[in-house]
C-alpha cells in the first residue's frame, strides 16, 4: 500500500471496486453536491469528482472533494491540464493531499471548444501523462518537478483515464502501458457500448501483460432515452455506440426507455465482469445519480466491502 | 512563412477615420506570397480606402508603397524621404514588420492593415495552415517531422487525447487531428517504437513563456 487510499485498498487486496461520479454545482450552493454524493453512500467505493468537465465552469474539484471528505466518503479528484500550469499544479495537489484527498485522476480535459468559455485561453503546460509523473515523482521521490524537497507527501492513488474507442485504435493499447511507464496505477476508461471492440482492446492489453501493471475499471453509462443514445453516438467525440443499442431502445415505448437503458447497463456490467483483466466498474450515471445504487444492486456489486 | 489576411475594412477605416494623407505599405516577403500584403493587395486596400470616403465626402490622399522588407532596417530606410509628408502608416506587413516600422518611424501612427495568423504552409491554391508554434526546441525527429504542439488542439506530447475519431480532431471535424497524422507517418516509417517513449515534461522557457526572445550570433555581428 502506497496511500490512504480505500480504492487502492480494496483493489489491492484484489476485490472487485466500483465507483461512480458527480459534477459538481454550477454555483455556491454545497447542498447540490452533498445531495448527489448521499445517493452513493455505500453503493461504491469511491467517487469521482469532475475537473470543469466539458469545459462549463463549475465549482472546482478539489473543494467539492473536500466536501465529500467531510462527509466520510471517499472522492476521487480528477484534474485536467488545461486549466492549470505546474505550479497550479503542484499547488492542488498539496492542498488537495492537506484535506486528505487520497485519489486522483489525471487527465487532460476536454478542449474548451465544447464549453461556456471558449474564447478562453487553455493551458496544457503538461499533458496527462506528464500529469501523472507529476504526482508521482512528488509522491515518491517527495520533490517538486523543480527537484527541490517538499515537506510531507501527497499521498495520491494514481489513476487515468483510457478510451478505447478513440482513433488510432492501434494506439490505445501502447497509451496504457506508456501511462504504466509514468507511473499510472488505475484507469478508468469511456464508457463501454461496444463490447466486441472493448474486449479486442482488452486482448491487446493482457497480450502484453499490462492488466498485471494497473487496475482497469470499466466505465459504463446509462442511457436515460433514445434521444440520449443519438446524442452520445453523434455528437460525443470518441464514443462508440453500436446501432443495435439504438434500435433496441427505439423498440420500447417512450417511458419505458429508462429502464430498457438500466436493464443495458445491467448487462453490459455482467459481461464486463466476466472479462479477465477487468478489476472494477466505473458508473457515470449522467446527473442520474439515483440509479446508481439500482445498478450496482442489480448488477450483483452490493454490497461494498468494508475495508 | 508567415501567414496573415487582410483586416475587415471597416476596422481599418476606423483607424484612419481622422486622416487625410496615409502611406499605405505592402511587404514583398510572407504576406506577398500568402496574398495578404504584397503590392496587389496594398493597391486593393488604398482604392477600397478611396471609395469609401469619397462616398463619405471626406476624401482621402494616399501614396501606395511595397517594400522588399518590412523586418530589415535596410528596406526600411526606404521611406525616410517621404513619410514625413503623411499623417499615419496602414501597415500590410505581419505584426514584425509593423512594429518594426513603428520603431523606425515615431513621429506618426502606424496601423496593422492585416492579422498575422501563424507560421504555415499553402496547402493549395488559397488554402494555408498551421504548422509551426516556433518553441524554440524542435522535437519532429520524434514525432515523425509533424509537429503535436502546431498540430494538436491540446498540444500533447504523449499521443492522442480520447476525443480523436475517424483522423478529426474532438474541436471540429474539420481539423485533423495531429496525433493521428504522427501516428500514421510512424507507422509509414516502421518508427512505431518512438510513440512507447514518454515525452518528457516540456521546458517552454524557450518560447514565448520565457519572456520576448531574441538570438545574438557572435560570428555574424558587425
Ligand atoms: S483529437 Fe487529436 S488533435 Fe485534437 S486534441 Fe485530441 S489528440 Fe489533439
Amino acid at each position: 500500500m502506497k496511500t490512504l487510499s480505500k480504492l487502492e485498498k480494496i483493489l489491492e487486496s484484489g476485490k472487485f471496486a466500483v465507483t461512480s461520479e458527480c459534477g459538481p454545482p454550477r454555483g455556491v450552493n454545497p447542498d447540490v453536491i452533498r445531495k448527489k454524493a448521499e445517493l452513493l453512500r455505500d453503493a461504491v467505493d469511491a467517487i469521482n469528482v469532475t475537473d470543469n468537465q466539458t469545459s462549463v465552469v463549475r465549482m472546482s474539484s478539489i473543494a467539492s472533494c473536500i466536501i465529500l471528505k467531510q462527509m466520510g466518503l471517499e472522492p476521487i479528484m480528477q484534474m485536467v491540464t488545461r486549466d492549470r500550469n505546474r505550479i497550479a499544479i503542484q499547488s492542488d495537489i498539496l492542498g488537495a493531499a492537506a484535506h486528505g484527498i487520497n485519489n486522483m485522476l489525471c487527465l487532460s480535459g476536454d478542449h474548451q471548444r465544447f464549453g461556456d468559455h471558449q474564447k478562453a485561453k487553455n493551458v496544457y503546460d503538461l499533458d496527462s501523462v506528464q500529469l501523472i509523473q507529476t504526482v508521482r515523482h512528488m509522491r515518491d521521490e517527495g520533490k517538486f518537478l523543480s527537484g527541490e524537497p517538499l515537506d510531507g507527501v501527497p499521498g495520491m492513488f494514481i489513476g487515468a483515464a483510457e478510451n478505447p474507442f478513440a482513433d488510432p485504435f492501434e494506439i490505445r493499447v501502447p497509451r496504457v502501458s506508456k501511462k504504466i511507464s509514468a507511473g499510472v496505477e488505475f484507469i478508468q476508461t469511456q464508457c463501454v457500448y461496444n463490447l466486441e471492440k472493448f474486449e479486442q482492446w482488452m486482448d491487446g492489453i493482457r497480450a502484453r501483460g499490462l492488466h498485471k501493471k494497473v487496475y482497469i475499471l470499466a466505465g459504463v453509462t446509462p442511457f436515460k432515452s433514445v434521444g440520449m443514445a443519438r446524442y452520445m453516438k453523434t455528437k460525443v467525440p470518441g464514443m462508440d455506440v453500436p446501432d443495435e443499442l439504438i434500435e433496441r431502445l427505439k423498440s420500447v415505448a417512450k417511458e419505458k426507455q429508462a429502464d430498457e437503458g438500466i436493464a443495458l447497463c445491467i448487462e453490459t456490467i455482467e459481461r464486463l465482469k466476466k472479462i479477465e483483466g477487468v478489476s472494477g466498474i466505473h458508473i457515470m450515471a449522467i446527473e442520474w445519480e439515483e440509479k446508481v445504487r439500482e445498478i450496482a444492486e442489480k448488477s450483483g456489486l452490493l454490497p461494498r466491502p468494508k475495508v | 512563412m508567415i501567414i496573415g489576411e487582410g483586416k475587415p475594412i471597416q476596422e481599418i477605416l476606423a483607424m484612419i477615420a481622422d486622416k487625410k494623407k496615409i502611406l499605405v505599405v505592402g511587404c514583398k516577403g510572407c504576406v506577398t506570397v500568402c496574398s495578404a500584403g504584397g503590392q496587389k493587395e496594398v493597391e486593393i486596400l488604398s482604392s477600397t480606402i478611396r471609395l469609401a470616403r469619397e462616398k463619405e465626402d471626406n476624401p482621402i490622399e494616399i501614396r501606395e508603397e511595397t517594400l522588399e522588407r518590412q523586418c530589415d532596417p535596410e528596406y526600411l530606410e526606404q521611406m525616410r524621404s517621404y513619410i514625413d509628408d503623411y499623417e499615419a502608416v496602414v501597415s500590410l506587413a505581419c505584426g514584425a514588420g509593423v512594429q518594426f516600422t513603428a520603431e523606425k518611424y515615431r513621429r506618426i501612427p502606424v496601423y496593422p492593415g492585416i492579422n498575422t495568423n501563424f507560421i504555415g504552409v499553402t496547402v493549395e491554391q488559397g488554402v494555408w495552415s498551421e504548422r509551426c508554434q516556433a518553441c524554440g526546441s524542435c522535437i519532429l525527429h520524434k514525432t515523425g517531422g509533424i509537429c503535436p504542439i502546431a498540430r494538436c488542439s491540446k498540444s500533447l506530447l504523449n499521443g492522442p487525447c480520447g476525443g480523436s475519431s475517424k483522423g478529426k480532431c474532438e474541436i471540429d471535424p474539420d481539423v485533423e487531428c495531429g496525433w493521428q497524422l504522427i501516428y500514421d507517418r510512424l507507422r509509414e516509417l516502421e518508427s512505431l517504437e518512438l510513440f512507447e517513449e514518454v515525452v518528457p515534461i516540456k521546458d517552454w522557457s524557450t518560447g514565448r513563456d520565457g519572456g520576448p526572445r531574441r538570438i545574438i550570433r557572435e560570428d555574424l555581428k558587425s
